[in-house]
């Protein structure tokens, strides 16, 4: 499974992260976070993302990431949403339950 | 040096000077002034013996001339315009379009519509401000260590008592007023931006050595019974308009259909029904936010059960309590401010509805005021830690954006001191280990109410009891907390630098907490 | 770190059940403090037709790390007629739901069709067969007529409901007070429920403004004797809590007979009278088991049993 387009999941409202992944040959991760809570949760948020990243397989990527105040669960199930928006793959196959997403 | 709630006070906060050369101590707990007396400091007043017809000035520029207003004074102004006021921006203008500087803004409140001063902060023009509320662009600079002097954040009576003891003194008052006469009367009914009191700026009207009233609708001589009483006024102007109408005076505040909000008034109103004050002749303050207004509507029918009418409201004033007073359930409402359209045209009208000064209201250095009878208040919190202590000054990223208003005046009167608020909001975890300011000490503080649960303040016993009697399920506030981390997550400690930007005075005077200076996060 | 739940009981106390948009992060992470026995994580009709995968992901996290209590978790999934229903199943058993609301049942077939779905994602994510529990959804006069098939199609079904919004457009009526337009409907499914040993929950009260409408629908729910209601808001909850709650008199006679009932069959005895001349048997214990259980449901039973 690879990123193939821009890839976004999640929206601007309270309690959720709006996750944008683009595509890009080389560079790593490069990730830009902003969020409503950042002084205080800014570093986990940030590993919360780059630890769905790699269990998804993502090595080089542009990732923005918007939010607004999103749980941890949230916020991995829209890197995850995000992810596979981008692999353009069928929103109804069958996804890796309890595997890459997890 | 630690305060008694646990608080490292720096040296450079307690050796800020006030005006009187009293000095600053570390909060001492609860009542630790009473009993002690205090010298009250008295204005210059200039004599007015000749007869004269008026003391109309053409503009705001003139008065400020007139007053002598000059570098390093300091200048007061009232916030019962809420965010439709444009007296102080355009009074600030003026001082600093005459190229005054080095000047201290003293308010009873500040917010949005005052984001013009930011600009005068950054510039330091503006070099002190003393208030209860900041907010908007205003808290920002200031926690961005722009102010030259840090910010003094009082309660509303603690504000009074700063007046009046003299750890403030106001060399020019500018009070807006809805109406004036041209001998200075002034009242907040019958013009274009009715506020329906103005109960905040009257110690202001008394203690300051020049007074300029501004109003947008001049009426006859005399315009009484008056707020602000001409004897103490030296000129008045005439502006086009003191303020938007429409934000003056909002429209009635909506109930909350919010279900949350809803769950945790009407808990909150069981657990008021089930102390032993809840009884005929009762009192009751509560604020204006979602669920606290919403205990109202739920105190109804517990007062119904069981046959009992609210003796007094204080406090902010809502089209609620007028409305329950019109059923007949409420005897007196004393009026503080006005929040809505309901509430001003219920002043206007009601007999059992009057107007109070924020010293009768609040000021622990008077000789008792309003919340020292006070029965029950409901209140909100941006944080409340282990401690029981309240944050409601500073948001999760540490910058300043509330105020402490009535919140530790009625807390530390009132008989039982409820604060109504959701566990989390977003990912903030409100009951807190610790919370990021303290603006109400936890000795204050007697029970908390969220969606998760029901925390009484371990050193009240007796409403313990009374829940415990009732059935009404408590759990130690640890519990709380914990709850909320398990779901949010630990947060991490908020970044300072060194600089004190603000000091968070407790109503007596003595300080509670400081605010330092914001480091820009990083990741 | 993954909340783990209990087995789910095929016949517990199911009141209350409360719609929540699975796609919601601020609704579901704490859906069950209202005190709802049941909530009810919508991937149908609250999501949106290109958010269905979004909802799913937000779900299966929802799923593993909420601590839900006591409170059970049943999915609504998209009907049988959408491509969406497949990854629906295995996105619920692969997360651990108590339950699977099938929308738009017709059949016994499409129970079955949905039970074997589960079955072979129990088999994939090596989940305990059979612990998945069914509803069916009636939402049609077919779904209906044909009630007594369906709640007999499968082990795992514990009840069904009526979905009103969709049945009464198919029988060309609105929402009458009294529920006039409902009533055969109700009468019927509530008979095929009875008939086949399931629960039986009414559809949702639409109108929040109108209290005393709902107040007039639970009493009818509980004089017609549904076992729960589906809900919309959280306010409603107290509402059918508190109308469903047995009086201190039921109470009392439900205590007697349970008592009478383990005193007697100690003895071997299966039928006995009560102090007040009446004659029980067997039969009538697990009603009183149950006004027992809702009694303490209520937070109203003082006893010991």
């Amino acid at each position: 499974m690879e990123l193939k387009a821009v890839g976004t999941a999640g929206t601007l409202e309270s309690s959720d992260v709006m996750v944008t992944l683009e595509p890009r040959t080389s560079g790593g991760i490069d990730l830009t976070l902003e969020s409503s809570v950042i002084n205080q949760y800014g570093r986990q948020i940030k590993a919360e993302v780059l630890a769905s990243l790699e269990r998804l397989g993502v090595k080089n990527a542009k990732v923005i990431v918007n939010d607004h105040g999103a749980l941890d669960c949230t916020i991995k199930a829209r890197v995850e949403c995000a992810f596979y928006r981008g692999c353009q793959c069928d929103m109804d196959g069958r996804f890796d339950w309890g595997g890459v997403i997890r | 040096m630690k305060n008694s709630v646990g608080r490292e006070i720096p040296a450079e906060a307690l050796a800020v000077e006030l005006k009187n050369g009293r000095k600053y101590e570390p909060y001492q707990g609860k009542g630790y002034r009473d009993g002690k007396y205090i010298k009250k400091a008295g204005p210059t007043t200039k004599i007015y013996q000749k007869p004269s017809e008026s003391k109309l000035l053409s503009s705001i520029r003139e008065a400020v001339i007139a007053c002598g207003v000059k570098d390093g004074m300091t200048v007061s102004f009232h916030h019962h315009f809420r965010n439709g006021d444009y007296i102080v921006n355009m009074v600030m203008k003026e001082i600093v379009d005459l190229g005054i500087k080095d000047i201290t803004i003293a308010a009873s409140s500040l917010g949005d519509a005052h984001d013009p001063i930011a600009e005068y902060i950054e510039k330091g023009i503006v070099t002190g401000i003393q208030t209860s509320g900041i907010r908007g662009k205003m808290g920002d600079v200031v926690s961005h260590g722009k102010l030259k002097t840090p910010a003094i954040l009082r309660s509303h009576g603690g504000r009074v008592r700063a007046v009046e003891e003299g750890d403030v003194h106001i060399d020019v008052a500018f009070i807006g007023a809805p109406t004036s006469d041209e001998y200075g009367n002034a009242r907040a009914l019958g013009g274009k931006g009715d506020c329906g009191v103005l109960s905040y700026a009257v110690v202001d009207s008394e203690y300051a050595d020049k007074v300029v009233v501004i109003t947008d609708t001049l009426v006859p001589y005399p315009n009484f019974p008056p707020s602000i009483h001409g004897v103490n006024v030296d000129y008045v102007v005439k502006v086009d308009e003191i303020g938007n109408p429409k934000k003056i005076a909002s429209a009635a505040a909506r109930m909350t259909q919010n279900p949350r909000d809803l769950m945790m008034a009407e808990n909150t109103a069981k657990i008021i029904a089930a102390t032993p004050w809840f009884k005929d002749g009762f009192s009751f303050q509560t604020g204006a936010g979602g669920p606290s207004l919403a205990v109202n509507r739920f105190l109804e029918p517990l007062m119904d059960a069981k046959g009992i009418k609210m003796a007094w409201a204080i406090g902010g004033i809502t089209a609620a309590i007028c409305e329950l007073q019109r059923k007949g359930k409420v005897g007196k409402i004393i009026d503080v401010q006005d929040f809505d359209t309901g509430a001003i045209e219920d002043i206007r009208t009601n007999p059992n509805h009057f107007e109070m000064t924020a010293s009768e209201y609040a000021n622990p250095a008077n000789k008792g005021a309003f919340v020292n009878k006070l029965d029950f208040v409901v209140l909100a919190a941006l944080e409340v830690d282990t401690d029981f202590n309240v944050n409601v000054i500073t948001g999760s990223d540490g910058v300043l954006r509330g105020a402490p208003g009535g919140h530790p005046d009625t807390a530390e009167g009132a008989k039982c001191c409820v604060i109504v608020t959701p566990l989390t909001r977003g990912r903030m975890a409100t009951i807190c280990e610790h919370v990021v300011t303290v603006t109400t000490p936890g000795d204050c503080v007697d029970v908390v109410v969220t969606d998760y649960g029901t925390a009484v303040n371990p050193n009240r016993k007796d409403i313990i009891e009374a829940l415990d009697a009732a059935g009404i399920k408590h759990v130690p506030i640890k519990e709380l907390q914990e709850k909320a981390y398990s779901m949010v997550g630990r947060p991490d400690d908020l970044q300072w630098k060194d600089k004190v930007v603000a000091i968070l005075e407790a109503r007596d005077g003595t300080i509670l907490d400081v605010v330092r200076e914001i480091k820009p996060y990083e990741i | 770190m993954s909340i783990p739940r209990p087995k789910p009981e095929r016949f517990r106390l199911r009141r209350t059940m409360m719609f929540m948009n699975a796609q919601k992060p601020g609704l579901i992470k704490d859906a069950y403090i209202y005190g709802a026995d049941s909530i009810m994580l919508d991937l149908e009709d609250a999501v949106a037709e290109n958010q269905k995968d979004s909802a799913r992901f937000s779900l299966y996290h929802a799923l593993k790390s909420i601590d839900y209590g006591d409170t059970e978790v049943i999915v609504r999934i998209n009907g049988l007629d959408t491509p969406h229903w497949k990854e629906d199943i295995r996105v619920c058993v692969a997360g651990g739901c108590d339950g699977i609301r099938i929308a738009k049942t017709e059949s016994a077939q499409d129970v079955k069709t949905v039970d074997a779905a589960v079955t072979e994602a129990e088999k994939e994510f090596g989940v305990e067969v059979g612990r998945t529990l069914l509803m069916a959804a009636l939402e049609s006069p077919k779904g209906v007529l044909n009630a007594y098939e369906i709640c007999q199609a499968s082990p795992r079904l514990f009840g069904v409901a009526l979905s009103g919004g969709d049945y009464r457009k198919c029988m060309q009526v609105k929402v009458i007070p009294g529920g006039i337009e409902m009533l055969a409907a109700r009468g019927h499914m509530l008979m095929a429920a009875r008939a086949a040993g399931i629960q039986c929950f009414d559809t949702v009260f639409t109108n929040l403004n109108d209290d005393e409408g709902f107040r007039a629908e639970v009493k009818q729910n509980v004089e017609m004797g549904f076992d729960g209601k589906s809900l919309i808001n959280p306010k409603q909850i107290p509402i059918v809590h508190e109308m469903l709650a047995p009086t201190q008199k039921e109470i009392a006679e439900a205590e007697k007979i349970v008592r009478a009932y383990r005193e007697h069959a100690s003895e071997g005895v299966g039928v006995f009278t009560l102090d007040n001349g009446k004659m029980i048997d067997i039969a009538f214990v697990p009603g009183a088991e149950r006004v027992i259980k809702l009694a303490k449901a209520s937070g109203i039973y003082e006893g010991d049993l």
